[in-house]
C-alpha cells in the first residue's frame, strides 16, 4: 500500500511536467502518490528521509489544484495551510515554494505569517487571505479564537502538517490537533497531509493526525513511503588520548576534533546543552591556529546574532557551527558535510535528524562523527551507531491529549463563536489525542474554564463563559477574549533575562542575549563566565537584565556542568545493555574503554541485558550502593528520592545519592549489603511512597505551574502590566499549596501530576524497569568500589541533592553567619 | 548594591534559637520571639502580632475572571488559628493589610467570618488599617486603629524612612533570597537591625519583596538580619548571605 502500483500517466499537467523536465528532475514515486492520494481524496501521511523532495510532494498536489482552478468573481479563502513546528521554517518554506510558482508562471499566492510577522501584512491577510498561508500551531490556535475564523477557513482543502514527528507526541501537537478538528467543521471537505521523518511506527503519527469516525471505523490516513535513501556512514571516534571516566565536555577530543574539522568543508557540531556549546566553542578557538570561520548558534543568543550566523552559512562562508538543538530542524544549509555530535547523542532517531542535516541529497550519504565524553558514552555511541545502521530508531508512545490544553481549547472556542457542548465533544473526540475523552472529563473542563470548578462554588457569579438561554456557551465580555489571546498557545518559556553590557552609572548598554533564569544563579558579582563565545565579569543583576562587562583573557569561572537535559532513550539504553553483555562485540571499543570492561567482570560483574547489577561496598567511613538501571537520569533520580526513603525504614540511614544517565548511587552511615533487594526494589514503591513525596516536591510545583498557565488559570501576562517570571514563580507556589491543602483532587492538580509522572519523574520508565529486574536482581558485595562505580563517585559534589536541600541551604546560610559574625 | 552593603558591621547580632524553632531577639527592651509561620509574639504583653492577611485575594483576582482557588482566606484562617491554639496569645493585633481590598470583608464567607468572631472569645483582636484596608473591619469584633504602641514599641502599617528606634510594621513584605552553589531558596523573612523589625507577610497569597531591593534601603541603621522561615524554624540568614533577585 506504500506506493501505488500504477499511477495515471495524466496526475502531472503538462506545465508540470514540464517544469521538472526544464529542470532536469523526474518527478519522484512518492510525489506522485501524493498527487494520486489527493486526488483520491485521501488523508496522507508521508514519510521519507531529508532531502528527498519531501516539502515539495506535499504541496504538489495543493498547487496543481489552484493551477487548474477557474476564475472567481469574489475573493476566496485560503485553499491550502501549512504549519510548521518552527517560525524559521515557515519563513524558509515559502522562500522555497516561490520558486516553482514562479518558474511555471502560475499565479498563486503563498505566505508565511508568524509572531514575527508585521501588523499590516497580519491585517491584510485577514482581510485577503493568502491561496496558501504558512504558519505555526500557535497562530492557527489565534485564528481559530477569532470571531471570523468559521468564514476564513470554510474554503479550506489542505492542512500540511510539516515534521509532524516533532509534534504529535507534545502539548503543542495536542492543541494542534485540536485545531484540525476544529477546520474539519469549519470545511468538511479538508483533506489532511502529515510530512514526517523516518519514525519507529508510523501508525502512532496516522493514528494521531487522523480524523476518528468512531472506535471501529478504518484508518483514515493512508501512508505514502518515500525512498530508504543511502544509509549514512556514522563513525565513532576512537580518540588517542584516553576516555575519560567522567564528565560531559569531551575535552580530551578537541584536538581530533579540530582536525576533522579542518578536513571537512563545512561541519555542524551538535551538542547537548548550551553550556557544552559555548565550551566547545571556546576550547576549539583556543586551538584554531588557521583562524578557521568557527560560529556559535545557540537558543540563547541574540536573536539578531542567530540570523547573521544562519546567513552566514547559507553563503556557505562558515567552516564549522557550533550549536544545540536549534538546528535539528528541517532549514537547508546546503553544503553541510560532516555533523559531530559531541557527547553522547541520547536517542538513534534523534542522532538521524542531526545527521541528515549533512548532504541535503538523497543519493550522497551522509557522514557523521559521534565523539563520546565519557567511557559509558562510548558504549552508547557505539550502540546508537550500530542501530543506525539497522535502521532501527526510538519509539514514541501515542499520546493521551492533556486536559489544560483541552481547557485553552474550549476557551479558544467560546472566543470564536457561541458553542453547543455536545457538538464540541463530539467534534474534539474526532481528534487522535482526545478520541477517548470522557464525557464527565469535558464537563470538568467546561466547569473550570466557566467558574474555576472548585468545590467551594465561589465564583458562579464571575463566569468566564456563560451559558445561555439558546443553550450555547460564549465568552463572557471582550476582556475575557482578549485576555484569553495573550495567553494562547503550549509553549511554556522560562522567565528570560537579557544580558547585557554595563554601561556608565551601571546602566544597561547593548544586548549580548539572553539567559534563562538561573543560568547564572551561583556566580556571584566579579566573577566571570563564558557567554556567547566571550569571556565576561558579572557585574551584577537587575530585575530584566544581567550587567556584564567583557572581561577577555581572564579565566572563567564555569557555572554549572549539567548533563544532558535529553534522556536516554529505553530503545537505545536496552542496545547498549546488550552490547556491554556481548563480550564477543567488545572489539569495537578502545583499548581503554574494554580494559574497564574486563576489569568490571574480573572485580564485580557484568549483568546479561535484562538483569540489573546492585553494588554495595564500604569507602572511607560510608557505604555505597550502585545501581545500573540504565533507565535515564529522570527516572534515575525518582528511582533514588523512592530507595533513600525505603533504606531510611530498613536502618541503613542514608545521606544522599547522585544520578547519571546509566546509574545511580546511595551512600550511608550503615552497610547495605545484606538490604532485601527484592524488597528494597518492589513494585509497590510506586504507590504511597510515590504519592509522599511527590505531593511535596519542587517537581510538582513546577508542573502545576505550568499546567496553570496553558489552562488560563494564571496568565503569561497581563494587558498593561508585564509580571516577571519571579512573581510568577513564586504566587504559582502559593497557589499550589493552597489548592494542594483545600482541594487536592482538583482538575489542574490531575493535570499536573500526570505531567509530572511522565515528564519530570519519569514514572512509566521506572515502573516497567521494576517489573523488567523482578528476580533479576544481581548483588555483588564488594569490599571497596568497581571499575563501573568510579564515574559515579566522580559526579558527587558536582550534583545537588534535591530534597530537604532549601532548608539545608538556609541553615548552611544561619551558619555561615556565625562565620561571619566572629570574622 | 545599596550603601548597606559598604557599612562594616559593628557587634554581631543578639540573638537565640527558641525550643519550638523561633528566633528570640529583644528590641528597646522588649523581648520577641519570630515564629516559624511568620507570626511575632511579645513576651511580655503575650501579644500575637501578624501582617498582611491580605484577606479575600484570591476572590479579588476571581471578580475579575482569574479565577485563584478560593481558600486563601480559609487557609490564613488555618495557621492564624493554630498558631493561638499554640501560644494561647492574650491579644492578637493585626499590623493592617488584613484585608485585600475594601469590599473584602464583604465577601468573607460566613464560616470565615464566624472563625474569626470565635478568635476573639477570651481576648482581644487590634485591627491596624494599612493602604489595602484604610477603614479597617466594619463588622468584626475588635478595635480598629491607625497605630499603637505597646510598651517601647511602636506599631503601624507602613515603616517610616528614616531610623525608627522601637518600630514595629508589615506592607514591605520581606523576602530573603540565598542561594549556594547547589540551588537557591527564596522565602519570607523578618527584618531587623535590632532596633525595628518588619514582619513578612502571613497571607496564603501574599508576594514577596527581596529583602535588597531599593524600598528596603535608608530604613535599617545597619545591614539588617533576616530571620528567613523555613519549615519547622526560623533561620538566621546574615546580610553578605542574601542575593537579589
Amino acid at each position: 500500500m506504500a506506493e501505488d502500483a500504477a499511477l495515471p500517466a495524466d496526475l502531472l499537467p503538462a506545465a508540470f511536467a514540464d517544469w521538472f523536465a526544464t529542470r532536469g528532475w523526474a518527478p519522484r514515486a512518492h510525489q506522485l502518490a501524493m498527487v494520486a492520494r489527493a486526488r483520491a481524496g485521501r488523508d496522507a501521511l508521508l514519510i521519507a528521509p531529508t532531502g528527498g523532495g519531501k516539502t515539495l510532494a506535499g504541496f504538489l498536489p495543493s498547487l496543481i489544484e489552484l493551477a487548474q482552478r477557474p476564475p472567481a468573481n469574489t475573493p476566496r479563502g485560503i485553499h491550502t495551510l501549512y504549519i510548521s513546528p518552527l517560525k524559521a521554517l515557515a519563513v524558509d518554506v515559502e522562500r522555497n515554494l516561490a520558486t516553482p510558482i514562479r518558474e511555471m508562471g502560475l499565479s498563486i499566492i503563498a505566505e508565511s505569517r508568524t509572531g514575527d510577522t508585521g501588523a499590516a501584512r497580519r491585517q491584510r491577510q485577514r482581510v485577503k487571505p493568502p491561496d496558501i498561508l504558512l504558519t505555526t500551531p500557535e497562530q492557527l490556535a489565534l485564528f481559530c479564537a477569532w470571531e471570523g475564523a468559521r468564514a476564513y477557513f470554510e474554503d479550506l482543502s489542505c492542512i500540511i502538517l510539516d515534521e509532524i514527528h516533532t509534534l504529535h507526541s507534545t502539548k503543542r501537537g495536542d492543541l494542534l490537533a485540536l485545531d484540525i478538528a476544529r477546520l474539519q467543521t469549519f470545511s468538511p471537505n479538508l483533506r489532511r497531509v502529515g510530512l514526517s521523518a523516518t519514525v519507529d511506527d508510523p501508525d502512532v503519527i496516522r493514528r494521531w493526525m487522523g480524523f476518528h469516525a468512531g472506535e471501529d471505523a478504518p484508518p483514515a490516513v493512508d501512508l505514502v513511503l518515500g525512498p530508504a535513501g543511502t544509509p549514512p556512514i556514522v563513525e565513532v571516534l576512537l580518540s588517542e588520548g584516553r576516555v575519560p571516566w567522567a564528565g560531559h565536555t569531551a575535552q580530551h577530543a578537541m584536538a581530533e576534533v579540530y582536525e576533522v574539522i579542518k578536513k571537512a568543508r563545512t561541519a555542524l557540531v551538535f551538542v547537548n546543552t548550551r553550556f557544552q556549546a559555548e565550551f566547545a566553542f571556546q576550547e576549539l578557538w583556543r586551538l584554531n591556529e588557521d583562524a578557521l570561520p568557527i560560529a556559535l548558534h545557540h537558543g540563547s543568543l541574540a536573536a539578531e546574532q542567530r540570523r547573521r550566523v544562519e546567513a552566514a552559512m547559507a553563503r556557505g562562508e562558515l567552516r564549522a557551527v557550533v550549536c544545540t538543538s536549534t538546528l535539528d530542524l528541517g532549514i537547508d544549509w546546503g553544503d553541510v558535510d560532516l555533523v559531530i555530535q559531541l557527547a553522547s547523542p541520547k536517542g538513534a532517531s534523534r542522532m538521524v535528524q542531526r545527521i541528515g542535516r549533512a548532504n541535503h541529497r538523497m543519493d550522497e550519504a551522509s557522514r557523521a562523527l559521534f565523539v563520546p565524553a565519557n567511557r559509558f558514552e562510548m558504549l552508547e555511541c557505539q550502540a546508537a551507531r550500530e542501530a543506525i545502521a539497522e535502521n532501527r530508531f526510538d519509539g514514541d508512545p501515542p499520546r493521551v491529549g492533556a486536559l489544560d490544553i483541552l481547557a485553552q481549547h474550549v476557551m479558544g472556542c467560546a472566543c470564536s463563536e457561541p458553542f453547543d457542548a455536545l457538538a464540541l465533544y463530539e467534534e474534539i473526540r474526532t481528534s487522535g489525542p482526545y478520541r477517548a475523552l470522557a464525557w464527565e472529563d469535558f464537563e470538568q473542563v467546561v466547569d473550570f474554564v466557566s467558574t474555576g470548578g472548585y468545590a467551594l462554588r465561589a465564583y458562579d457569579r464571575f463566569r468566564r463563559i456563560v451559558k445561555g438561554q439558546d443553550g450555547l456557551w460564549r465568552a463572557r465580555n471582550a476582556d475575557t477574549i482578549l485576555r484569553h489571546r495573550l495567553n494562547v498557545g503550549a509553549i511554556l518559556s522560562p522567565a528570560v533575562l537579557s544580558v547585557r553590557i554595563a554601561g556608565r552609572g551601571g546602566r544597561a548598554g547593548r544586548k549580548v542575549g539572553e539567559v534563562e533564569e538561573g543560568y547564572l544563579e551561583a556566580l556571584e558579582p566579579g566573577d566571570t563566565f563564558i557567554f556567547a563565545g566571550q569571556v565576561w565579569r558579572l557585574v551584577g543583576v537587575t530585575a530584566l537584565d544581567v550587567l556584564v562587562t567583557p572581561a577577555p583573557a581572564s579565566d572563567p569561572k564555569l557555572p554549572s556542568w549539567g548533563g544532558s537535559k535529553f534522556a536516554l532513550s529505553t530503545f537505545l539504553a536496552k542496545r547498549v545493555r546488550e552490547l556491554m553483555f556481548d563480550q564477543s562485540h567488545w572489539s569495537v571499543l578502545p583499548a581503554d574503554v574494554r580494559e574497564w570492561l574486563e576489569l568490571q567482570r574480573d572485580r564485580s560483574l557484568i549483568p546479561a541485558e535484562d538483569e540489573m547489577l546492585v553494588e554495595t561496598f564500604p569507602r572511607g567511613k560510608r557505604h555505597f550502593m550502585v545501581c545500573y538501571p540504565f533507565e535515564g537520569r529522570l527516572a534515575h533520580t525518582t528511582l533514588a528520592m523512592l530507595m533513600t526513603r525505603r533504606l531510611e525504614r530498613m536502618g541503613a540511614a542514608p545521606l544522599g545519592f547522585v544520578c547519571n544517565d546509566y546509574a545511580l548511587a546511595v551512600w550511608s552511615l550503615n552497610p547495605m549489603d545484606g538490604v532485601d533487594l527484592d524488597a528494597l526494589f518492589h513494585q509497590d514503591m510506586l504507590g504511597d511512597d510515590l504519592e509522599d513525596w511527590l505531593a511535596e516536591s519542587y517537581m510538582m510545583k513546577r508542573s502545576f505551574k505550568g499546567c496553570a498557565i496553558l489552562a488560563g488559570l494564571i496568565e503569561r501576562r497581563f494587558p498593561g502590566a508585564e509580571k516577571s517570571g519571579r512573581q510568577v514563580t513564586f504566587s504559582a507556589d502559593l497557589v499550589y499549596d493552597v489548592l494542594r491543602r483545600h482541594e487536592p483532587d482538583h482538575l489542574l492538580l490531575r493535570c499536573a501530576r500526570e505531567d509530572a509522572a511522565t515528564g519530570l519523574i519519569d514514572v512509566a520508565r521506572v515502573g516497567h524497569m521494576l517489573a523488567r529486574i523482578q528476580g533479576k536482581i544481581r548483588h555483588a558485595v564488594l569490599d571497596h568500589l568497581s571499575p563501573f562505580s568510579v564515574p559515579m563517585l566522580l559526579e558527587i559534589g558536582k550534583e545537588r541533592v534535591p530534597g530537604a536541600a532549601g532548608e539545608m541551604i538556609l541553615a548552611e546560610a544561619a551558619e555561615d553567619l556565625i562565620a561571619e559574625a566572629s570574622s | 548594591m545599596t550603601a548597606l552593603a559598604r557599612k562594616s558591621d559593628p557587634a554581631p547580632y543578639a540573638f537565640a534559637q527558641s525550643p519550638c524553632g523561633g528566633l528570640e531577639m529583644e528590641i528597646m527592651g522588649a523581648a520577641l520571639r519570630m515564629r516559624a509561620s511568620g507570626a511575632l509574639l511579645d513576651l511580655a504583653h503575650q501579644a500575637l502580632i501578624v501582617a498582611d492577611l491580605h484577606f479575600e485575594k484570591g476572590s479579588a483576582y476571581g471578580m475579575r475572571g482569574q479565577f485563584l482557588p478560593p481558600y486563601d482566606t480559609r487557609d490564613t484562617l488555618d495557621r492564624l488559628e493554630a498558631e493561638v491554639a499554640a501560644l494561647e496569645p492574650r491579644v492578637v493585633i493585626f499590623l493592617g493589610d488584613s484585608f485585600h481590598d475594601g469590599r473584602a470583608e464583604d465577601r468573607l464567607s460566613s464560616d470565615d467570618a464566624a472563625r474569626l468572631v470565635a478568635l476573639a472569645q477570651g481576648r482581644t483582636l487590634i485591627w491596624l488599617v494599612g493602604n489595602h484596608d484604610a477603614d479597617g473591619p466594619r463588622r468584626l469584633p475588635g478595635q480598629v486603629v491607625e497605630t499603637m504602641t505597646l510598651g517601647g514599641l511602636v506599631l503601624r502599617h507602613e515603616p517610616e524612612p528614616g531610623e525608627q528606634p522601637g518600630e514595629l510594621s508589615g506592607h514591605l513584605h520581606p523576602c530573603a533570597r540565598v542561594s549556594s552553589g547547589r540551588g537557591t531558596v527564596r522565602r519570607r523573612c523578618f527584618a531587623t537591625d535590632g532596633t525595628r523589625m518588619i514582619l513578612p507577610a502571613f497571607g496564603a497569597y501574599a508576594g514577596g519583596l527581596n529583602l535588597k531591593d531599593a524600598a528596603f534601603a535608608g530604613l535599617f541603621a545597619r545591614p539588617p538580619l533576616a530571620g528567613a522561615l523555613g519549615r519547622d524554624r526560623v533561620h538566621a540568614v546574615g546580610w553578605r548571605s542574601l542575593t537579589s533577585d
